[in-house]
């Protein structure tokens, strides 16, 4: 009987390349999950014209993609999200649902459960089906030195927000073929009380940082602001990315986009430079897909140099000025 | 008259350290081993709403869940500029996920401030950083809600807000009564003026409620009422066999780059071995 078969949905921010990479990545992660539970993957698209992005859902793994298509879901609006999602879950029941923590996930997700009174977990770094069929849901927890493996034995849907990056997305395959369910625009919805008045792209960074071959991270073992700023002029010339941690986005030594970890963003650099950090896990979980670590620490024993492929026991700061001052006289031209 | 402007702000006791044991049966913290201090972005909450009592002329009541000694947060708001300070503290509370606490904290606004304007949280805790109670106190009070929120103003009864999502620069408008959550972007908390403190810990009285206060079957709070559940902690070892470098900084660089340059140099996309001495 087709009722019967359980579903694991993914909801579809498409909104921007790296919401959309997200999407894609929950979906990869949900098609394996998918197949330890014997259940199928839905995806879930709110907006005005979004074909093509049900098309893409389908090619990276969804066997159906549940749609409202509706000039008024042009803009993401929260309430009309949730009501809207609330509606499809109750009439569907998922067994599972993911969300990307981008900003607009975070919020979307926590109503979503609050509404359904289910668990929720936050900013997953793995996701797993245990033998009981359960969502086994790994995330950063209490005060950010240890991994929590957390269940939601009995609501459903059970629900988890993953960080964009966490995992690889499943190259595309457009000869897959999926089932595309339009659903019409409830006419009975709430009001929507909070009005968007104006919206404007940020300015960006040069570089993304997600997407940096070689990204440069401080922490508060560069010593100060001022020597901080060194690791920007190693930046420079090494094409590099500059992220950092909590401690120093407090000390308010760079601004707070430039934080990698959990509440930060997330990296996966072909050669990671690790200047003065101590290697807390709500920031090396945001650095665990890098390829190649090279970590300065004045101590040896701090997690960050067990995680890095070089360790170099000295100060962080005098290596960084040694390093520019060497690749000034090697790079030539 | 219009009635003066009413704020509530939602604190958490946070430890100052990160790394405090747990307990390996409960999964859960021991908190009771580690100082605490107000939540760094529950404290850009507070100072958000003190810009705005400065502005409009208000009444700031800061609430907290937890044990007794949460009362010093309450104390700190008091120095900071809060007028009244809410405990809610109830040993069947403990182990409280974000479904429950935000069940909790919603019911004890309603029970403490029921005609409340506005209520201002922190975007997330430094312990936990779910991120999740804010949302779902709007949920649960079935107010409209921003989250991540860097500006507000007041016209009147409508709130406008300006935020950075996702990249967008938004700016949104809703009616109050509302909530926010605010970030640790914009406006840098006041210090405490140290006879503030003082003032704080003899002047002020703080009121408690429990779970009879608030009415609530024990049922939907503490670990009871949560759905999640932890059945395992760990920490992630990582280790690897890896090189290890010591001796002068200008060395280790030097043998770094020559050792490493196909590494390095073809992810920076420039060659920097050292030609000079090879050849």
């Amino acid at each position: 009987m087709k009722d019967s078969i359980k579903e694991i949905w993914v909801f579809g921010d498409y909104r921007n390349y790296f919401q959309n990479r997200v999407t894609l990545q929950l979906l990869s992660r949900a098609t394996e999950l998918a197949k330890m539970l014997q259940a199928k993957v839905c995806a879930v698209v709110f907006g005005d014209q979004v074909d093509e992005w049900v098309n893409e859902y389908i090619a990276h793994g969804a066997d159906r993609v549940l749609v409202i298509d509706h000039p008024d879901l042009k803009n993401y609006k929260i309430e009309t999200y949730v009501n809207l999602m609330i509606r499809l879950i109750g009439k569907q029941r998922p067994e599972i649902i993911l969300v990307g923590a981008t900003n607009f996930g975070r919020e979307f997700a926590p109503r979503i459960a609050k509404r359904l009174k289910t668990g929720l977990s936050a900013d997953c770094v793995d996701l797993d089906i245990n033998d009981e069929g359960l969502l086994v849901q790994t995330a950063p927890s209490f005060g950010g030195n240890i991994l929590a493996q957390i269940i939601t034995p009995e609501c459903k849907p059970q629900m988890a927000t993953v960080r964009p990056g966490t995992f690889q997305e499943i190259p595309h395959n457009y000869e897959r073929t999926g089932e595309i369910v339009r659903i019409p625009m409830p006419a009975d919805l709430p009001k929507e009380r909070v009005h968007l008045i104006f919206s404007e792209r940020s300015p960006q960074r040069s570089q993304r940082i997600e997407e940096a071959k070689v990204v440069i991270c401080g922490g508060r073992g560069m010593g100060s602001k001022k020597k901080f700023k060194k690791l920007t002029e190693l930046g420079e010339l090494m094409n590099a990315e500059i992220g950092a941690t909590r401690p120093v986005v407090y000390a308010n030594w760079i601004e707070a986009d430039a934080l990698i970890g959990q509440a930060g963003k997330h990296i996966k650099p072909k050669v990671l430079f690790a200047f003065g950090i101590s290697g807390a896990i709500q920031h090396t979980a945001a650095i665990n897909n890098a390829e190649f670590i090279i970590a300065v620490n004045k101590n040896p024993n701090a997690p960050m140099m067990a995680m890095a492929d070089i360790a170099i026991v000295a100060d962080a700061n005098q290596v960084c000025t040694a390093m520019i001052k060497e690749l000034k006289v090697r790079i030539r031209g | 008259m219009m009635k003066m402007l009413k704020l509530v702000t939602c604190i958490k006791q946070v430890p100052m350290v990160s790394e405090l044991p747990w307990d390996p049966r409960t999964g859960t913290l021991k908190r009771n081993l580690a100082d605490g201090m107000i939540n760094p972005a529950c404290r850009y909450a507070l100072e958000a709403a003190l810009i705005l009592k400065n502005t409009y002329g208000a009444e700031i009541t800061a609430i907290t869940m937890g044990s007794d000694i949460a009362e010093e947060v309450l104390r700190e708001a008091f120095a900071m500029g809060a007028d009244r300070g809410i405990l809610v503290s109830d040993p069947k509370m403990a182990g409280a996920d974000t479904l429950a606490t935000s069940l909790v904290l919603s019911r004890a606004v309603q029970t403490a401030c029921a005609d409340f304007d506005l209520i201002l949280c922190g975007c997330h805790t430094s312990d936990s950083e779910t991120a999740q109670v804010g949302p779902q106190m709007i949920e649960e009070l079935d107010i409209p809600g921003v989250t991540y929120v860097d500006r507000l103003e007041l016209d009147g009864r409508l709130l406008r807000l300006q935020r950075l999502s996702d990249n967008f620069i938004e700016t949104l408008e809703m009616e109050l009564p509302g909530l926010v959550t605010i970030t640790t972007q914009r406006q840098a908390p006041r210090y405490v003026p140290l006879a503030g403190l003082q003032d704080a810990f003899t002047d002020k009285d703080i009121s408690r409620l429990s779970l009879e206060d608030l009415d609530l079957d024990p049922e939907l709070t503490g670990a009871k009422g949560s759905p999640t559940k932890i059945i395992n902690v760990f920490s992630p070892t990582a280790e690897k066999d890896n090189i290890i470098m010591k001796g002068s900084a200008r060395k280790i660089v030097q043998q770094l780059f020559d050792q490493f340059d196909d590494k390095i140099g073809g992810a920076i996309g420039k060659d920097i071995k050292d030609y000079q001495e090879s050849q």
